[in-house]
């Protein structure tokens, strides 16, 4: 178990000409915690992943654990275990000896080893299979398997996770994915979770890392990415639907919309020349039928009944907004109407971020 | 469930045409050695049935038991070094760029090549007087001649076999080994795996499938191997390189001994099928 440093830590993959695949970054992972990385396909989260387990060695910048200088270690080298997305078993082995492979290569003798893997499969509930082949194994146990290939070695830093739940059947899914968090409590690993499943990632960690094109746009727990996005990429990412954006102006020390005053939640001035727009969540912004205090014009397009919601698509100048509304009962209005937006509920955002 | 399921016997039409192309390939040429197999074909017309008697013949014939004997070391040095080496070769092929295209390009050459050509190539290659390889072992002091010596004829056929046929097991091997994803290599790394156990723990048990293919592909064709030592060797010296298909042409078309010929076709047949169900039975999946 150990503290994770990354210093200036940035990668470029040969080829890929003058951009990042991960921008250089500076951040800490602390002892114990349960981090996800979250972010859509290609943002250079796995990239990020087998840095830290040293499967790739990055272009600049140092990586440590507890202080320590890894970044010139091979992965047997770093105390780390990985589970992939694809489960990784070693086909002709039984369980028992999948689990005590890496503790074999090792040089550990029989007696300690028994114990240590019979210890794991204890764990992870795999003691019934021990002795059979692992390759007869379905694909929830081989991922198991794989985690307690990790869990097997007592000097492991953290676990990374490589979008681990894939391949798992969805009943499964959840079944697997309390067990992380159980094994999580009981041996107070560090854990590193990479997906781009913003359900898996909100549900497994403490610390949410929003990662976009190559770069850690947020880190927080799932109540302040859904709250105080720090990007629009977040805004858009976290949450279904995405939190909605409307262009503004910037006039007279405030924000308008179609020539109305918009008090938002950020309390200082944007750049000058910045893009501008409102930030708001469909669960946060209302129908109102008259004009008041932020509230604009807009107009109903559609409207979704989905049972216990209803989602109402606004058109709100030329940009299209949706509202979630809980337990509306009431018929809305068909025509021009008005939309509110709460003060405290709404930031302003200049070009992609928030302003504070 | 009782339902009673209809029934339309209609259906074996469709199963016909594969009914007569066997019929024709296979089924009606064994039993035309069959049938001989048991007769004394004295002319045309002219035929005495004589049970088990070529059988017993061929049973107790030396010369055939010599051509069996040499057959199997044959076919056994064959799969032992063309499975092994083959394996080595598609371990050594770089993995992607214009290099691997390359390699393959070059590994699969004498694939390419006629089974006779090649037989003429290293007839042409061996020799002492001209040949490249006879030439310059000659100069370096070996006594090669592969038209005298019954050891350098066999010796030569077994690496032209080699040089001609390893490459389809690399080629088979290597495109086992591009289909091993990479999480499997890493996983391995992490952990700390050495070289030896990812090979003996990943790339091997993936290989197994491809590596049965070539195992049988290669026991069946050396089993049957005719042509290159026909242009090398002729199955010279003596009968130094005179396997079975050879000894058994002889007898046929040579001497016309029909009957023996059509029993001992069917013997090899035997030996074949029952080497590759052992073969089969060893390698397949342990499921």
């Amino acid at each position: 178990m150990a503290r994770i440093d990354l210093q200036d830590l940035g990668h470029r993959y040969p080829g890929g000409g003058d951009s990042w695949a991960l921008r250089p970054m500076t951040m800490t992972w602390n002892d114990g915690g349960a981090y996800a990385l979250l972010g859509p396909s290609g943002c250079g989260k796995t990239t990020l992943l087998n840095i830290i387990s040293g499967l790739i060695a990055p272009t600049r910048g140092k990586v440590s654990f507890d202080g320590r200088d890894v970044t010139a270690l091979p992965p047997e080298a770093r105390n780390i275990a990985q589970v992939f997305q694809f489960p990784v078993v070693y086909d002709t082995m039984t369980v028992f000896d999948n689990l005590a492979f890496p503790l074999r290569n090792r040089g550990w003798d029989q007696a300690r080893l028994r114990q240590r893997v019979e210890e794991v499969a204890e764990i992870l509930e795999l003691q019934a299979d021990l002795g059979r082949r692992a390759r007869s194994l379905s694909a929830d146990q081989k991922q198991k398997i794989s985690l307690g290939r990790g869990l097997v070695r007592p000097d492991v830093a953290a676990v990374l996770f490589d979008e681990p739940l894939t391949v798992i059947d969805p009943h499964l899914k959840w079944l697997l994915r309390r067990k992380l968090k159980q094994i999580h409590q009981q041996l107070k690993l560090s854990l590193l979770y990479v997906t781009h499943d913003q359900t898996e990632a909100l549900t497994f960690a403490d610390h949410v890392v929003v990662m976009s094109q190559g770069e850690i746009v947020q880190i927080g727990t799932p109540e302040q990415l859904f709250e105080t996005p720090a990007h629009r990429f977040v805004g858009h990412f976290i949450g279904s639907p995405g939190m909605n954006f409307l262009a503004c102006e910037w006039s007279a020390g405030a924000a308008t919309i179609a020539g109305v005053r918009v008090e938002t939640s950020s309390s200082q001035s944007p750049p000058a020349g910045a893009a501008l727009s409102i930030g708001v969540r469909p669960e946060y912004l209302e129908l109102a039928s008259t004009a008041g205090p932020n509230t604009i014009p807009a107009r109903i397009a559609a409207v979704r009944d989905q049972g216990i919601q209803k989602m109402v698509q606004l058109e709100v100048g030329s940009t299209l907004a949706w509202a979630k509304l809980r337990n509306a009962t009431a018929a809305l209005p068909s025509d021009t109407t008005f939309a509110r937006l709460p003060p405290a509920r709404c930031a302003l955002y200049a070009d992609e971020r928030r302003v504070p | 469930m009782s339902a009673t399921k209809p029934v339309n016997q209609r259906a074996w039409w469709f199963v016909l045409p594969v009914l007569v192309s066997v019929a024709f390939s296979a089924l009606v040429p064994l039993m035309t050695i069959v049938n001989y197999s048991v007769q004394d074909i004295l002319g045309p017309d002219q035929a005495v049935f004589v049970g088990m008697e070529w059988y017993k013949e061929i049973l107790r014939d030396p010369d055939l038991h010599g051509a069996l004997y040499r057959q199997l070391i044959f076919t056994a040095a064959v799969l032992a070094i063309e499975i092994p080496l083959g394996i080595t070769l598609a371990l050594a092929i770089p993995e992607r760029g214009w290099r691997a295209s390359l390699t393959l390009v070059l590994l699969a050459m004498p694939l390419l090549i006629p089974w006779n050509v090649v037989g003429t190539i290293w007839q042409i290659f061996a020799r002492g007087d001209i040949g490249l390889l006879g030439y310059v072992l000659t100069q370096l002091g070996v006594d090669y001649n592969y038209s005298q010596h019954p050891t350098d004829a066999w010796v030569t056929v077994l690496v032209m076999d080699v040089w001609h046929w390893t490459p389809l097991v690399a080629l088979l091997s290597y495109a086992a080994l591009r289909a091993i994803p990479e999480p499997f290599y890493q996983a391995a790394r992490i952990d700390g795996a050495s070289r030896w156990a990812v090979f003996r723990y990943i790339e091997l048990p993936k290989m197994r499938g491809v590596l049965t293919i070539a195992l049988l592909l290669r026991l069946m064709d050396s089993f049957m191997i005719y042509t290159e030592p026909f242009v090398l060797t002729g199955g010279g010296p003596g009968t130094a390189t005179t396997f079975l298909s050879q000894y058994l042409t002889q007898k046929a078309v040579g001497q016309f001994d029909l009957g023996p010929a059509a029993a001992f076709s069917l013997v090899y047949f035997l030996i074949i099928l029952l080497l590759c169900f052992v073969l089969y039975n060893f390698m397949k999946d342990p499921q």
